[in-house]
């Protein structure tokens, strides 16, 4: 019996060495380890032997069984390894091949400047105010200090709609309607984001519509350091930590003193090239505190508060910041031109 | 405002401070300095040289060989081209090693083989403007006075050897329309002293006075007059030095009497005007304008004249329009020998109306416009006489003829230095505070409570109040000086508000859903507000008074047009595949002509066109369609939660195709109210435009400002089973899905969680005018375990409903 184990045993072993793929493996457990077969058809005899033949027989016939199994197994091991070979090879793909993105669309360049400055000044505890773009010549002009018949209106400056309702020629309107809503109230601080219109012609700097984005606030004690203090704190955020501002004297009817606003180059840092006109400095915003004929407008009591006022331009900050040429580029709406603002 | 700077030294001390010094100065102080100019452009080794014989070339019909006397000490042989050139003239010389503007060098050169030793100069050729230059010395060399000194460095001559300083005014600083007001602020900035020019006149023993008399008839409009008589001058040239300091400035030298005016105006910053006294007549009346007066200026043109403005008359006819320019009958001409000189203060407002509605503008009005000071009326005409004796050879007749309306009294401005402190955010000490004061020019007493009280010169018109005393103080101290600080005081929350807080999400979701922003202009052709009129129903355009062109004539009424009209622009670029939105305002109101302010709503628009997806090997491309527009329209319903509260209405639409656009309503609860629509442009429009077929949407948002949930309350996941079912049904292809989905709705009641379609199918083998339709059900109980029966009982009750209400088959 021993023989014929060992030679059952044989015979499996170089069958299965033979055998070239899963199928055949399995006849063969079947024909060797199955319920009917080889293996089991001899043990099926060990009734037959005595006691003493039993245990060694037994144990023969499990090195058998546990040889077969065990090439059985290997072999298995190796057909798992060949197929998934050949399945990775088959399920190659060009990973050079462009994948399925996302749709891309983009906010436009202005929002995302006016809704980055927006955002500086949220951090800084202002809210956001807006007003029409139609408006009054009592809001644009007169509330802010420009008298029927001062130089600075004109009608061929402006879009008249009547000699009384005009398309506003500055965000400022829109600060004496917040003073006025304020009832004398403080502190209010506010910017005013917004499309304005002047009668320009239009060429690579100017555009007869634009936006601004103007800031004001009124409490008691503001001094024009407070106003030097949160530019500076602006700009920084803007423009980079490395920011500097220069404040030179200047007019505007609605403010006094007047100032106007340099910030260090964002080109050069300051140093000087053709972007600043090797000054170092581009200029960026009007600012000023608030005067006082304004503030009565507003409902105040220039005796008891004091405000600044700051304005800038959100297309001239976009091209700088862009490195845009020309300002009528912003509003063709080349495709072409806007998706290269997609980025975050 | 063009300041020479050697002029400007006659008025203060500017030893150590260069052009480019004073200009750095004048700038931080707050008058910006546009650009300092150099008058030499290079001119050096050129001299007054006197022709002595001029004969033709022998070789060359357009040459002349001149000999020379330019002070060398031997006689120059010069060639010269121009035709004008004649023996006895002085004429600029550029000898051998003389360099001309643009690098250009003299040397020894034989022309046409006449040997030239230098080179006679037009204005030009050295580098001077010539338009600045009287008519008949721009062309050809520049003929110089007989009296011109032989030998004399041209740049001497010439005063060449100054920079020019280009003022870039704010309005408020008028007062640095003057020389004399330049000096002042370089004073203030520099801490020196100005010198007045003298202004002391000999008068001859005959009295002004009886020769002139002046009124005042509009005391509103001319606040003082004053007349002086200069009798028996000679109309000639004025002195070099003069016009070389006119010219310097950007004015044109004239004659003698008219430089004057022009040049004490300069100094003064007092318009001045010279009429010719034998063509005026014995009397000077200011008053406004007759109705249908009409008068001829200097430049020959006849007025028409309104009443509002003034005239300076000589009792009957009008011989000036006041502050603007005189009148041709009153002229200096070359055969004037006496002369009244007008120094006047005229209403700043009157000037700039009667200047603007004529469309002349003067140097005069420029200054009059802005206001001029009182105190100079005087000193201006005097000193205008004063020249007019030395230069003209007049007699100044005794005494100025003078009619006033009021007196100029220098302004008292009081300010605390707490005030001036609190406000810059500095801590100045009154002496420091009384020496800028001090600086200025102003006289300022202080109390011991810390008041200032300031007497502002009237020089400074634009100082009345404590405000601009600070400012004052601000800018001679520096405002790099002044401290960053922050705001002291209670702090406040920044946040959005519900409106600006849906705009940006809005713009983030359409964005990041492949959308592209635009910003289009607010003002469109009169066409483009005469379309998409669904959400302005009655709305009037509102058109601006005088536009720059008619494509920005009227206020827009709808964004969908200005939508388009990026499509076309694209288009004709080749973007062809376009997906774009914008939200702004539209203007509306019913009145014909403005008497309050339009309404101003908020739009949020968008256009589709082309392909759906962009071009990638692994997509197929598919062209937009409907739904796709309403897909985003649906999506910004559902970023709002207001989707169920939407229904959508089949409709002919203004410029839409009739049967792919619908009006979008939205049930506010108390009632449908119409917020915007969605569909194809209609073909003849995408024709006319040359668009492929194009989806377009607009939606009101001040009504989802109203109505969006955005407030998100969790809503617990069930906890029992969902029986899925499936349905389609045959109905007659006029049948409207959301008819279908709406009875579904309603038969399936509290148990159907859910219902979409899923499948829509249209072929005639179905039967003619029969589609079929797909809907998935989701049955659920909220409590327990649905049963398949009670599932089946619902889905067959939802069946009968289709059938009885549509004549829906089953489809099996």
């Amino acid at each position: 019996m021993k023989e014929r184990l060992e030679a059952l045993r044989d015979e499996a072993l170089r069958e299965l060495a033979e055998a070239a793929d899963p199928a055949r493996l399995n006849d063969l457990r079947v024909k060797y380890l199955g319920k009917k077969g080889a293996l089991t058809e001899i043990l099926r005899g060990m009734g037959s032997l005595s006691a003493e033949e039993r245990p060694v027989v037994g144990q023969i016939a499990n090195e058998v069984r546990g040889a077969i199994e065990q090439t059985i197994e290997e072999k298995q091991r190796l057909f798992q390894e060949q197929e998934t070979e050949r399945r990775l090879k088959a399920e190659t793909i060009d990973v050079t091949l462009p994948g399925r993105k996302l749709p891309t669309g983009a906010i436009h360049p202005l929002t995302r400047v006016a809704r980055e400055i927006e955002d500086v000044f949220l951090g800084m505890g202002y809210t956001i105010a807006e007003g029409p773009e139609v408006e009054t010549d009592f809001f644009n002009f007169e509330a802010l200090n420009l008298p029927k018949d001062h130089p600075a209106r004109d009608m061929q400056d402006s879009f008249y709609i009547t000699d009384e309702i005009l398309l506003r020629t500055q965000t400022s309107p829109v600060q004496i309607r917040a003073m006025q809503a304020m009832n004398g109230q403080t502190p209010l601080k506010i910017i005013c984001p917004g499309k304005v219109y002047r009668r320009d012609d239009d060429d690579a700097t100017h555009s007869f519509q634009f936006n601004q984005v103007e800031g004001l606030v009124v409490d008691k004690n503001i001094r024009m350091s407070d106003l030097k203090g949160t530019l500076l704190t602006f700009a920084r955020a803007m423009f980079g930590p490395q920011a500097r501002i220069r404040l030179r004297p200047s007019f505007f009817p609605f403010t006094e003193p007047s100032v106007e606003v340099d910030v260090t180059c964002v080109q050069c840092g300051g140093d000087g090239c053709r972007m600043c006109k090797h000054t170092g400095w581009l200029e960026i915003l009007g600012a000023g505190m608030v005067h006082p004929r304004v503030l009565e407008y507003g409902g105040y009591d220039p005796n008891e508060v004091s405000g600044f006022a700051f304005g800038l331009g959100i297309e001239r900050v976009a091209l700088l910041k862009y490195g845009v040429d020309d300002i009528r580029s912003f509003y063709l709406n080349d495709m072409r031109f806007l998706r290269q603002f997609a980025r975050m | 405002m063009r300041v020479s700077y050697q002029w400007l030294k006659e008025y203060i001390d500017l030893s150590g401070v260069s052009p480019e010094e004073l200009a750095e100065l004048m700038t931080r102080g707050g008058i910006e300095i546009d650009t300092v100019e150099q008058r030499n452009q290079g001119v050096s080794n050129v001299v007054v040289g006197h022709v002595l014989e001029k004969e033709k070339h022998p070789d060359a019909d357009k040459l002349s060989v001149c000999k020379v006397d330019a002070g060398t000490g031997e006689t120059l042989q010069i060639v010269c081209g121009a035709p004008n050139v004649a023996a006895g003239q002085k004429v600029p010389v550029a000898l051998i090693g003389a360099k001309l503007p643009g690098g250009i060098a003299i040397k020894r050169a034989k022309l046409r083989g006449v040997e030239s030793q230098g080179m006679i100069c037009s204005a030009k050729e050295l580098g001077i403007n010539d338009k600045l230059l009287p008519k008949d010395m721009q062309e050809g060399i520049l003929v110089l006075p007989a009296d011109s000194g032989i030998g004399t460095p041209i740049t001497e001559y010439l005063a060449l050897d100054d920079a020019v300083l280009e003022l870039d005014l704010t309005p408020n600083r008028s007062d640095c329309l003057s020389m004399l007001g330049v000096a002042y602020e370089a004073a203030a900035l520099t801490g020196r002293q100005v010198k007045l020019p003298d202004t002391r006149v000999e008068s001859g023993a005959l009295k002004a006075a009886d020769k002139i008399a002046v009124t005042i008839s509009a005391p509103e409009h001319c606040f003082r007059y004053a007349a002086r008589y200069v009798q028996g001058v000679k109309i000639g040239p004025s002195p070099q030095w003069m016009q070389n300091r006119l010219i310097a400035a950007g004015v044109r030298p004239i004659n003698n009497i008219v430089d004057i005016t022009n040049y004490v105006m300069l100094e003064y910053g007092q318009p001045l005007h010279a009429f010719d006294a034998d063509k005026l007549g014995g009397r000077i009346e200011v008053r406004l304008a007759r109705p249908g007066e009409t008068m001829v200026t200097l430049d020959d043109q006849e007025r028409k004249l309104d009443p509002d403005m003034l005239l300076i008359t000589d009792g009957e006819r009008p011989v000036a329009l006041a502050g603007v320019m005189g009148g041709a009958n009153t002229e200096v001409s070359d055969e004037t020998v006496n002369v009244v000189l007008e120094s006047a203060e005229f209403d700043a407002a009157t000037v700039r109306r009667t200047s603007r509605r004529l469309g002349l503008r003067s140097e005069a009005s420029l200054r009059f416009e802005k206001g001029v000071d009182p105190a100079r009326v005087v000193p201006a005409v005097d000193r205008a006489a004063a020249l007019m004796a030395l230069y003209a050879g007049g007699t100044v007749l005794d005494g100025i003829v003078q009619a006033v309306v009021r007196e100029a009294e220098p302004a008292v401005v009081s300010v605390t230095l707490a005030k001036i402190n609190g406000h810059l955010g500095t801590s100045l000490t009154a002496v420091e505070v009384q020496e800028i004061f001090a600086r200025l020019g102003f006289e300022s007493a202080v109390s011991e409570g810390g008041v200032f009280t300031v007497k502002v010169p009237t020089r400074r018109g634009d100082i009345s109040r404590d405000v601009d005393l600070i400012e004052e103080v601000a800018r001679l101290h520096g405002y790099d000086n002044i401290p960053s600080t922050a705001i002291e005081g209670s702090t406040t929350a920044g946040r959005l508000t519900g409106p600006q807080a849906i705009r940006r999400a809005l713009r983030a979701k359409l964005a990041d859903a492949g959308l592209q922003e635009t910003f289009t202009y607010s003002l469109t052709h009169p066409s483009r507000t005469r379309m998409f009129t669904l959400l302005a129903e009655g709305a009037v355009p509102i058109r601006v008074a005088m536009p720059m062109s008619e494509d920005r004539s009227e206020l827009r009424t709808s964004l969908v047009p200005s939508l388009i009209d990026a499509a076309i622009y694209n288009r004709n670029r080749k973007n062809t595949d376009l997906k774009l939105f914008e939200i702004g305002s539209v203007f509306l109101t019913d009145e014909q002509t403005l008497t309050r302010l339009p309404q101003e709503r908020h739009r949020i628009a968008g256009l589709l066109t082309g392909s759906r997806t962009d071009v990638q090997w692994n997509v197929k491309a598919e062209p937009v369609d409907f739904y796709d527009a309403k897909g985003v329209v649906e999506t910004i319903f559902d970023l709002l939660g207001v989707s169920g509260r939407i229904r959508y209405e089949a409709a002919a639409l203004d410029n839409l195709h009739p049967g792919r656009s619908a009006k979008v309503l939205l049930d506010t609860g108390s009632g449908e109210m119409l917020i915007g629509y969605v569909g194809q442009l209609h073909p003849s429009v995408q024709l006319q435009e040359e668009l492929d077929d194009t989806y377009v949407f607009e939606l009101a948002l001040e009504p989802l400002y109203e109505h969006a949930d955005t407030a998100i309350i969790q809503q617990p996941l069930p906890r029992y089973p969902s029986v899925e079912r499936d349905l389609a049904v045959l109905v007659d292809r006029s049948v409207e899905a959301g008819s279908l989905l709406a009875a579904i709705r309603e038969a399936g009641g509290d148990l159907l969680e859910s219902v979409s379609v899923f499948d829509v199918y249209v072929d005639d083998r179905l039967g003619a005018d029969k589609k079929s339709v797909a809907f998935s059900l989701v049955y659920r109980h909220p409590e327990r375990t649905l049963t398949d029966d009670e599932a089946a009982g619902r889905h067959a009750a939802v069946l009968d409903r289709l059938a009885s209400a549509f004549g829906a088959e089953l489809r099996k």
